[in-house]
């Protein structure tokens, strides 16, 4: 089976420090996968290679039968992967209709002749994009909420207009940045039912980054370990779960029990 | 004493619904512009006090169409009024007193700048520091063409004729668009302080060019500017108007011809105005316009949804130029004089104020903006100090603490002040106003709209209910 993304040997360097280091993943059309690791394993930036916003130094990327290597943020958009934020970063001025309009922008036809002259297409498109806005405002529970301005939403709801956002272009993939950081015990299951209709209704392939165990275990049928920016394990969640390797990463070579004690005193 | 301050608040309540009634609103509208006409139509220039009134009775005839759009009455009654005001009493005026023309064809230059400057500034959120070079651009474009200085233009007889005016209109356009691009491209990559001073630059640059590009070719004429611009030819029947509504009216005017072609650039200029409104709303209200305020508000966001930034950005600038590069060749044509003095720095930081005393990202604001700083500049100022000389020249005194107006130093002139009054201005609005007398209308559109239908719902039940509380004030009220 191929993997809708493909990545092979990424490795990046910010000076001295390599954020990510030699990492290889592979991602099925239509999983729900989990990244994990320690805060600072490079998790994040893994992400931001992914969307073009930092340029990998070594490796391959392909997504979808084409490499993503060199391309921008909005060409990556375009090609089919768009993301979230783990800081959310809305447009805070817009109302949440236009926020999710304009993630539409790389699926729409921009014509400056057709913007001023008002012809029939450019109607028909804007009628199409506000419809579609308000059925995916729908789809993440926030239907009716279109008018407010984003910034004025309590802190969940923004969560679910990134996610709208994200989903406004089609994607095939969508990268989810601690999706619910935040969030209370309630929202939490709320939102772990809201990824998993992504999958199933849309047939988006969902990839987050997530320290809420019960989330990562709940809902990926694959999960990658990053620690120091390697990626230190892969496989389901109960392979996972028992991987001393993933243990010892985020409790500690004690806690795993796995190596002498001389041993870890030389370590520490 | 009960009874009677709930007749108080009862008439209170009845003046405020009446104030929310279009037929109401309208008469007072009607009533407040034929005030300021008539009071502006029988001012006389000779009077003493005749800066000092015309500054107060000006600015609330040209303010008149904020208020009209502002009120609550019908769309097409706002229509009617603002067209009546620009193309019946403004003209008049102009026919009595051309300095009113003058002004209010300034105020439409500036109108414009502010308005392509908003693009750049209020849509994209891209500070341009530089914007008056765009607007150099244009009025090079038209006066070297057309000008009588020995430029290399007019030794080898490239001069074109007046009657090219209205096809510069769009080479200026094209060609500041051009030069937009073209400063874009380079400067584009840089954000917030660090475009800011760049596009300063640049914008210097424009003026370093246009003045020494009088060797080893002359195409600018250097320092000494370009002087004999071309105008566009008045048409037969501008001048044939005027001269009918001269005898209709019984008006007596010095000079018809000087005045017909002001009244054609002031036609000229409200056609040019009216299309920038157009265009910067359709292309506010378009995928464009949401692109460009979502790189305002958050530039990684918008590219990694897909917005391509460069490529917008370029939009915004092209943009924001082609409209300065096409009041630039206006503002050459009316001037019939272009030097590189016009495009300096602080005309820049003038039009940026424009847009931030009125309100980034509004289309409205924008225009108010340019019509208070234009006035404050050219008319409030100006006329204080003609004020004060006309009265330093008959010896006035103040009453009272007995002061002369002659002691009064020269140096303290407010139109000397104008920077002063400027800064201030500025100070002002950040500390009580930071987003503007009128801020960007677009965020708020559809809570507003929501408003109004509240309102119309309230004005509807009230007028049933209003005929018994009319009748039961009514003698109280005409004691009163």
């Amino acid at each position: 089976m191929s993997s809708l993304l493909d990545v092979r040997n990424l490795t990046k360097k910010f000076g001295g420090l390599t954020a990510v280091n030699n990492v290889t993943i592979g991602i099925e059309p239509q999983s729900i996968s989990a990244i994990i690791g320690p805060n600072g394993a490079g998790k994040t930036t893994l992400f931001n290679l992914l969307t073009g916003i930092y340029k990998p130094d070594t490796g391959t990327m392909m997504f979808d039968g084409h490499s993503l290597v060199g391309l921008r943020p909005d060409q990556v958009n375009a090609a089919g992967m768009s993301r979230t934020f783990q800081s959310i970063r809305l447009f805070h001025g817009m109302t949440v209709l236009e926020n999710v309009m304009v993630g539409m922008h790389s699926r729409l036809n921009i014509s400056l002749f057709n913007t001023l002259t008002r012809t029939a297409g450019f109607n028909r498109q804007e009628v199409h994009v506000k419809q579609k806005a308000s059925d995916l405002l729908r789809f993440v529970g926030l239907a009716g909420k279109g008018d407010e301005v984003s910034r004025n939403l309590p802190y969940g709801d923004q969560r679910r207009v990134e996610i709208a956002r994200a989903l406004a272009s089609d994607p095939k993939l969508i990268l989810l940045d601690e999706p619910t950081a935040g969030m209370n015990p309630q929202e939490t299951v709320d939102a772990m039912a809201l990824f998993r209709r992504v999958r199933d209704e849309l047939g988006v392939t969902v990839v987050l980054i997530e320290h809420d165990m019960r989330v990562v275990m709940g809902i990926s049928e694959y999960i990658s370990v990053l620690d120091y920016g390697q990626k230190i394990a892969e496989g389901t969640p109960d392979e996972i779960r028992s991987n001393p390797r993933v243990i010892e990463a985020y409790l500690g070579r004690r806690a795993a029990g796995v190596v002498e004690p001389e041993t870890s005193a030389e370590v520490n | 004493m009960a009874v009677k301050s709930s007749v108080q608040q009862n008439s209170r309540a009845m003046f405020r619904a009446a104030l929310k009634r279009p037929a109401v609103v309208g008469s007072l509208l009607v009533a407040y512009i034929l005030v300021a006409v008539l009071i502006l139509n029988s001012l006389d220039r000779s009077n003493l006090w005749f800066p000092f009134y015309s500054t107060l009775t000006f600015p609330v005839l040209v303010l008149s169409p904020f208020i009209i759009l502002a009120a609550p009455v019908r769309g097409w009654f706002k229509g009617v009024l603002v067209a009546a005001l620009l193309f019946l009493v403004i003209p008049y005026l102009g026919m009595r007193d051309s300095s009113y023309l003058e002004l209010v064809i300034q105020i439409c230059i500036f109108a414009g700048l502010a308005l392509g400057l908003n693009i750049v500034v209020g849509f994209a959120g891209l500070l341009d520091l530089g914007y008056i070079a765009f607007f150099a651009v244009g009025a090079y474009t038209w006066a070297m063409f057309t000008s009588g200085a020995s430029t290399v233009f007019n030794i080898n007889g490239w001069l074109v004729s007046g009657s090219a005016f209205y096809l510069f209109i769009f080479l200026g356009i094209f060609v500041a668009a051009i030069v937009g691009i073209l400063l874009g491209l380079p400067v584009l990559r840089l954000r917030g302080d660090y475009l800011a001073i760049v596009t300063l630059g640049f914008g210097e640059m424009i003026r370093v060019i246009a003045n020494n590009l009088d060797q080893p070719i002359n195409f600018t004429n250097g320092s000494q500017g370009l002087f004999g611009v071309g105008r566009p030819p008045v048409p037969f029947f501008l001048r044939d108007g005027v001269l009918a509504v001269e005898s209709a009216l019984g008006l007596s005017i010095a000079n018809v011809d000087p005045l017909s072609q002001q009244l054609l650039f002031y036609f000229i200029a409200i056609a040019i105005i009216g299309v920038i409104i157009v265009v910067a709303r359709r292309l506010d209200n378009s995928p464009i316009g949401r692109a460009w305020t979502a790189i305002r508000e958050d530039e990684v966001a918008a590219i990694a949804m897909g917005v391509p930034l460069v490529r917008m950005k370029l939009l915004a600038f092209a943009t924001g130029a082609s409209f300065a590069g096409a009041i630039g060749v206006i503002y050459a044509a009316k001037q019939t004089f272009v030097s590189p003095e016009s495009f300096s720095l602080i005309q820049s930081i003038s039009i940026l104020a424009m847009v931030i005393v009125g309100g980034m990202g509004g289309i409205r604001g924008a225009l108010l903006g340019a019509v208070i700083v234009t006035m404050l500049n050219l008319l409030v100022l100006k006329n204080l100090s003609l004020q004060i000389n006309a009265l330093r020249n008959i010896d006035f005194v103040i009453p009272i603490i007995n002061y002369h107006i002659r002691d009064w130093p020269t140096q303290l002139e407010p139109a000397k002040y104008e920077r002063l009054i400027f800064g201030l201005l500025l100070i002002v609005m950040m500390i009580f106003r930071p987003a503007g007398l009128l801020p960007e209308p677009r965020r708020r559109m559809e809570l507003q709209e929501k408003d109004e239908e509240i309102v119309d719902e309230e004005i509807s039940s009230e007028a049933g209910d209003e005929q018994p509380v009319v009748s039961a004030v009514r003698p109280d009220a005409e004691q009163a």
